[in-house]
């Protein structure tokens, strides 16, 4: 295992200018008009990569999860500190940033490859297999300017993927192209895994970090606040959106909600695979709030087993302790570990309360079956 | 980082992988290193501006010689025939000054926008900056090579010989040109960034420099005398593209003292009458000075591309 990304004491610091004309007459009239601002993007941030290991950077917008990205691609400079990077790193900032709309999809992926450090000679040895896997074979001489938003994107992705880095970079674009592309997307992502690269891939969405990741790193506004297990990290981006997004709503409504546990009648989260079980949520209000139920239930590899629909589990919650039962008839689950989150939303889907990990649940199984779901198959010859 | 492994063979041997460090400033040889390292895509950049541009017209890559052409026709109609200066095959010392000048101002006029024409590059992909300022220049080249094949047609059909004798000169004013070009171009591309009227600013100053640059008229026929009465030649000179515009006449136009056209054919000293050697080493001092020049430019740079995310 080699260290591919070494990123050590970074700093990135911003001038933000407040009504500052940026012509010559402006600037020799009212040399010092306007105001500017430092604004520290990234404050001290140090973590390594191995080779062989896919990171997620979680972060809400402005988290500074962009910059420290662009300070890792080289395309921003950190004001202090420094980054050190081993091997071919592609990068998929914005998907098309360097296609010139007037050129053809042909000469477009020459350029390309040239901006990502390839030779013409490289270029040929993989052009076949970007345009197979673009399948715009039949629009690669045309200008890239007469393409569909969906052709541009996936011409890019399929540049950047075939270009053979040690280390891959993905900035969100896995939201885009239709679902069929995205799957494309995903699956090539997981071949890169098996193929031992590197991957870093940043998102705010925490179910692509669970399902790809192996780690992960949670920024908060240019602080890194969690570098750990992807489970862990989750735990502490969710708790840390709630902490902002309660601070933000204070004002509107005084609803204090907190999860404060999650109990069994008798004390034991341990379940016979097929077996019911019924628990409850113990939650704390400081008003009466009403809002929706939710329940997610992890395998502990990360995948989601079941979220149960917000819509369909309103609970009314009266100023002091409140209790919501959640009974679960039958779990036709196989041997392992799954893990509850629970929490409240209000109806336009924000998060009022959330527990990660409110309760890990242990079940069993005698049977034969393997994977997650117990079928109950039986097989015959006929 | 530039040379990507070719083929799938033996992934993981990431130990001998060559390291990139990111951090606040590169030194110079750094900033050298990576510009060589991005050779491939400076020649892509290139080309490719070169097809954009004349991408939907017919006529192609001949409309890079209309313009230059039509400036000649102009100025040879004002200064020759109807001003009359009397300073025989005039188009051609024209020409010879032309082809200079405008591989400078071709150059310069497209970089000062372009770091800010290409933000969305700028603020997206990693690669050395200054290339989008070099890819000007080099398609400038280009044009300029189109531009002194034709002078060359021109000399053939009016049977007139080249100073052979000099002609070794030529490729050290050509590279003194390349740095010079090079180097306000670099420097322009990432101060517009911050002062966004330099633009227009710059087309002034190059009106302003052209008439400062002896292309239509002769330095030592005109001002020469006038300049060294005053002991203001070396101000004349500063001008770096100066020495290299005389080279290029020097060479094409050939000679130094000519007969006139006018009644009643008065001597006329259009080109100063230095030796071989004083145009040699006035072209090597000239190249010194822009190779110091040209990293001046990239350490300008350097110092100004810091804050381009939040210019742009």
């Amino acid at each position: 295992m080699t260290t591919v990304i070494d990123v050590e004491n970074v700093s990135k610091q911003f001038k933000i200018h407040h009504e500052r004309s940026q012509s010559l007459k402006e600037r020799l009239l009212h040399p010092k008009a306007g105001s500017t601002e430092l604004f520290n993007a990234l404050s001290d941030i140090s973590f390594t990569v191995s080779s062989d290991e896919t990171v997620g950077i979680l972060g809400h917008n402005g988290s500074g999860k962009s910059t420290l990205l662009k300070c890792i691609c080289g395309v921003l400079q950190p004001t202090s500190g420094q980054i050190r990077v081993r091997g071919n790193l592609a990068a998929l900032l914005e998907l098309g940033a360097g296609f010139q709309t007037e050129l053809s999809g042909r000469d477009n992926v020459y350029l390309y490859g040239a901006m990502l450090g390839l030779s013409k000679r490289n270029v040929d040895a993989i052009f076949d297999d970007i345009v197979a896997f673009s399948e715009i074979e039949h629009f690669i001489d045309t200008q890239v300017k007469f393409y569909s938003s969906g052709m541009y994107v996936r011409l890019a992705f399929a540049v950047a993927v075939n270009v053979d880095p040690d280390i891959l970079v993905v900035d969100e674009v896995l939201a885009v192209g239709d679902e069929r592309f995205q799957a494309k997307c995903v699956d090539r992502i997981r071949t890169f895994q098996e193929e031992g690269r590197s991957i870093l891939l940043v998102t705010h969405q925490a179910d692509q970090v669970r399902a790809l990741c192996d780690r992960a790193i949670v920024l908060d506004g240019g602080l890194m606040i969690a570098n750990g297990p992807v489970q862990d990290s989750l735990r502490i981006f969710r708790e840390h959106l709630l902490e902002d997004a309660v601070e933000h709503d204070r004002a509107s409504h005084q609803a204090e909600v907190a999860i404060d546990s999650v109990t069994t009648p008798t004390g034991s989260f341990d379940v016979r695979s097929g077996a019911g079980l019924h628990f409850d949520v113990n939650i704390s209000s400081h008003t009466a709030y009403s809002g929706n139920f939710v329940m997610e239930l992890f395998t502990r590899g990360g995948l989601l087993v079941s979220r149960s629909d917000a819509q369909g589990a309103p609970v009314n919650l009266k100023p002091g302790a409140n209790q919501v039962g959640v009974d679960l008839p039958q779990l036709p689950l196989l041997d392992g570990v799954y893990d509850v989150n629970v929490g409240i939303v209000d109806y336009h889907g924000t998060v009022i309360a959330w527990k990660e990990q409110a309760a890990s649940i242990q079940v069993t199984y005698n049977g034969r079956e393997g994977g997650i779901v117990e079928l109950g198959a039986s097989i015959q010859q006929r | 980082m530039s040379d990507a492994a070719p083929a799938k063979v033996e992934r993981r041997s990431l130990e001998h992988a060559p390291v990139r460090v990111v951090s606040a400033r590169a030194t110079l040889p750094t900033r050298l290193r990576n510009l060589w390292s991005r050779h491939e895509l400076l020649t892509s950049l290139i080309f490719s501006d070169i097809r954009i541009k004349y991408k939907n017209s017919t006529l192609g890559i001949f409309w890079s010689m209309l313009s230059p052409a039509l400036t000649l026709g102009i100025y040879y109609l004002v200064f020759s025939v109807i001003t009359k200066n009397g300073y025989p095959n005039f188009a051609l010392y024209l020409f010879s000054g032309l082809v200079v000048w405008n591989m400078f101002v071709t150059a310069v006029n497209m970089a000062t926008g372009v770091i800010v024409d290409r933000a969305a590059l700028v603020k997206k992909l990693s690669f050395p900056r200054e290339i989008l300022a070099l890819a000007n220049v080099g398609a400038s080249v280009v044009y300029f090579v189109i531009q002194l094949a034709v002078l060359c047609l021109f000399l053939v059909v009016l049977g007139h010989a080249p100073a052979w004798g000099l002609l070794w000169i030529l490729p050290i004013s050509f590279v003194a040109l390349y740095l010079l070009t090079a180097s306000v171009a670099i420097v322009m591309s990432a101060v517009t960034v911050y002062l966004r009227d330099m633009r227009h600013l710059m087309e002034v100053l190059l009106q302003l420099w052209f008439w400062l640059s002896p292309v239509v008229y002769s330095y030592q026929n005109t001002i020469s005398q006038r300049l060294h009465d005053h002991g203001l030649t070396w101000v004349y000179f500063i001008n770096p593209i100066t020495p290299i515009i005389m080279t290029f006449q020097r060479i094409f136009y050939v000679k130094t003292t000519v007969i006139s056209t006018n009644v009643p054919h008065p001597v006329v000293h259009i080109l100063p009458t230095w030796s071989a050697s004083s145009y040699a080493s006035m072209n090597l001092t000239l190249l010194a000075i822009t190779v110091v020049l040209f990293l001046v430019a990239l350490s300008i740079f350097g110092r100004l591309e810091g804050n381009f995310e939040s210019e742009l």
